[in-house]
């Protein structure tokens, strides 16, 4: 891991999972996908910004909103649009879906389709790693709706008591689906993490550096040995809960998702800092949005071309 | 009639709560990767001392006691699976499989085929099953067949200590997560057991006992009141044959199948309720298997569909006995079903 990530590549990696949620949109409206998807654009920085404090060998665990995670983490475009597609090519060979994609080479234990159903495979991969004297790290994802799950408390009180290597990283982007995180959830949400002696943070979820920066001394805690962090990241859904859920008026305001878009937005955020600095020109990052778009074009291009997987193999892998 | 490794240099009578955890010390001591979870599986070896021994020579690192939280400690031990562990937990009543059925059902049992076969999960779930211990209705419940129906998972019922040990250890070397479900009034059972490797094959039916007029097919408790069920016939000239098929998932269909096209009548018993169970499965496999060969219906034994009540003069007559076994059995061969 780099002590500080380039923040270019950063910037690369959240245009990215966009440019990639875009099309996942647009396959969608054009029912050329099946099923459907949960968008994970206004979230970027989160997975971007995290990941970036990680190894390939380091875990994760992702929920259905998870393309953000399973690209943050190394995923190749390519093979997740061929999941999504239900192709063969594709990281689950079209067994899994937007729901489910795991990518064993870069550590992604799996996005979870049940909320919070990942919280204990994060925290058993996190005593795994200490069991074999690995100074492996997990990461558990995951949204202000699985505050809801009792099995969050239950690992992160194992973890606490046997200080595992894992950090939770609650991405709290106001909604439970299409209800309002303050109508679900009682009290202080960073004093349930503390009730338990765990390491709390709370960053802003649009800045990428600050995410980053927070995650990067969560990880280096666990690293040495000093136990589980928390870390709560303010962000926003810019989309439905689904590609499907369009009309959202009757949960949230059109000025609410106007002005976290104006004014919130991870990747503008970055990209006026970056132009300010001087890190990088305008044109720069236009080339490199050019670049990306490309990339994922590319992408859907592999993807819709590719194989489905023979019928015959509805039967394989049911057991090991 | 039990299998027995070639490997095995002696047999000793152990019970069944031994052979088990000689299986796991077995185990524990050939893979480091092998380890125990649980509510006071450390220096209480669990409530029926199963365990018992097992923190002395592995240490608190490999026999964890942990908080009462079921989902919590299987989600651990699922993660664990994945990445390079063999977890085996310990849930202490087969009734909490409904606490942690998430984790075992859509987790576990589904991770290596969402992942196109890239993900494993070998773990194994202990647990018991059976009735007759005045645990009344939360304490009692025999819920094989919920596992059992969902694919991906394993599920193993041994019925003797050879088979508990044979059957653990090649539980806990599968490569996927299996299910083992132990009857908690047969730990005290005591029978041969082969000394060293010992492994049975899954999806093999052991035929206990040899028959030619009748089959019953028993699964872990009720294995035992099957034997006693044909001891009784056998006085009155009925030679029952008592197949165990000693894993539900995968099952043995071909030797059940067998057992009944010979003797041309068959019940299965099994301690789970009658309706929706693993006796219908069973039955209705046979059927299909043996139909022509059949001089009545297959026949079921379960359960009664009653929560198992507390009381004695209650709870006993939720359970098949060898008694009602060998009733229905002289019923079937006197073609009165």
């Amino acid at each position: 891991m780099p002590d500080r990530p380039d923040d270019f590549d950063l910037y690369r990696r959240m245009l990215l999972i966009r440019h990639f949620e875009e099309r996942v949109d647009e396959l969608y409206r054009a029912a050329r996908m099946p099923g459907l998807a949960h968008l994970y654009i206004g979230q970027e920085a989160v997975a971007v910004g995290v990941c970036a404090a990680l190894r390939d060998d380091d875990y994760i665990t992702s929920t259905h909103r998870g393309h953000g995670h399973c690209l943050a983490k190394g995923a190749s475009v390519d093979r997740m649009f061929a999941e999504l597609l239900g192709k063969e090519a594709g990281y689950c060979r079209g067994k899994g879906g937007s729901m489910h994609i795991a990518d064993q080479e870069r550590g992604n234990l799996g996005a979870n389709a049940i909320v919070g159903g990942s919280a204990g495979i994060a925290t058993g991969a996190a005593m795994s790693a200490r069991r074999r004297g690995s100074d492996q790290v997990a990461v558990c994802f995951f949204g202000d709706g699985a505050l809801g799950q009792g099995l969050l408390y239950e690992t992160m009180n194992m973890a606490s008591l046997w200080r595992l290597p894992v950090i939770y990283v609650c991405e709290n982007n106001l909604y439970n689906e299409y209800t309002h995180y303050l109508e679900t959830t009682a009290g202080e949400l960073t004093a349930r993490p503390r009730a338990f002696g765990i390491e709390t943070a709370e960053v802003d979820g649009q800045d990428v550096m600050a995410v980053h920066a927070a995650a990067a001394a969560a990880v280096e805690r666990a690293r040495a040995g000093r136990g589980p962090s928390f870390l709560l990241c303010h962000t926003y859904r810019h989309r439905g809960h689904h590609v499907g859920d369009v009309d959202r008026s009757y949960y949230r305001s059109r000025e609410e998702e106007d002005s976290w878009l104006r004014d919130r937005d991870p990747i503008t955020l970055l990209a006026g800092r970056l132009t300010e600095s001087g890190t990088a020109r305008p044109d720069q990052l236009e080339a490199l949005d050019e670049e990306v778009r490309t990339e994922v074009a590319a992408g859907v291009a592999f993807g819709l071309e590719a194989p489905f997987p023979e019928p015959s193999e509805v039967n394989e892998d049911v057991y090991a | 009639m039990s299998t027995l490794s070639e490997a095995a240099v002696g047999l000793r009578e152990l019970t069944i709560g031994q052979a088990v955890n000689e299986a796991l010390a077995e185990e524990m001591r050939r893979d480091p990767a092998v380890f125990i979870l649980g509510e006071d599986v450390a220096e209480a070896g669990t409530p029926f001392k199963v365990l018992k021994g097992l923190v002395e020579e592995f240490g608190t690192e490999r026999v964890v006691d942990t908080p009462i939280s079921e989902p919590g400690f299987t989600g651990i031990a699922l993660g664990a699976a994945m990445t390079g562990m063999r977890p085996v937990v310990d849930i202490m009543f087969g009734d909490f499989l409904t606490l942690v059925m998430d984790q075992v059902a859509n987790q576990a049992a589904k991770v290596h085929y969402m992942s196109g076969g890239r993900l494993k999960a070998p773990m194994v779930i202990r647990t018991t099953l059976g009735a007759t211990r005045r645990s009344a209705a939360q304490h009692s419940q025999s819920l094989h067949a919920w596992v059992s129906h969902v694919p991906g998972l394993k599920v193993a019922l041994p019925s003797t200590p050879a088979d508990a040990k044979g059957l653990l250890k090649t539980a806990i070397r599968d490569d996927g997560p299996v299910v083992v479900f132990e009857d908690k009034m047969m730990w005290q059972l005591k029978g041969p057991v082969p000394v060293g490797e010992h492994l049975i094959p899954f999806g093999v039916a052991d035929v206990k006992r040899e028959g030619r007029d009748v089959t019953l097919v028993a699964t872990s408790s009720m294995v035992q009141a099957a034997l006693a069920a044909a001891e009784i016939l056998a006085g009155e000239g009925v030679e029952a044959e008592v197949v165990d098929p000693r894993t539900t998932v995968p099952l043995d269909r071909e030797a059940l199948v067998a057992s009944a096209v010979k003797t041309g009548r068959c019940i299965v018993v099994d301690e789970g309720h009658r309706s929706y169970g693993v006796t219908g499965e069973i039955a209705s496999a046979i059927s299909e298997g043996a139909f022509y060969h059949l001089d009545a219906p297959v026949q079921r034994m379960g359960a009664m569909d009653v929560p198992v009540p507390f009381s004695p003069v209650l709870e006993d007559q939720t359970v098949p006995t060898p008694e009602s076994i060998a009733e229905r059995a002289r019923a079937l061969v006197r073609g009165e079903l």
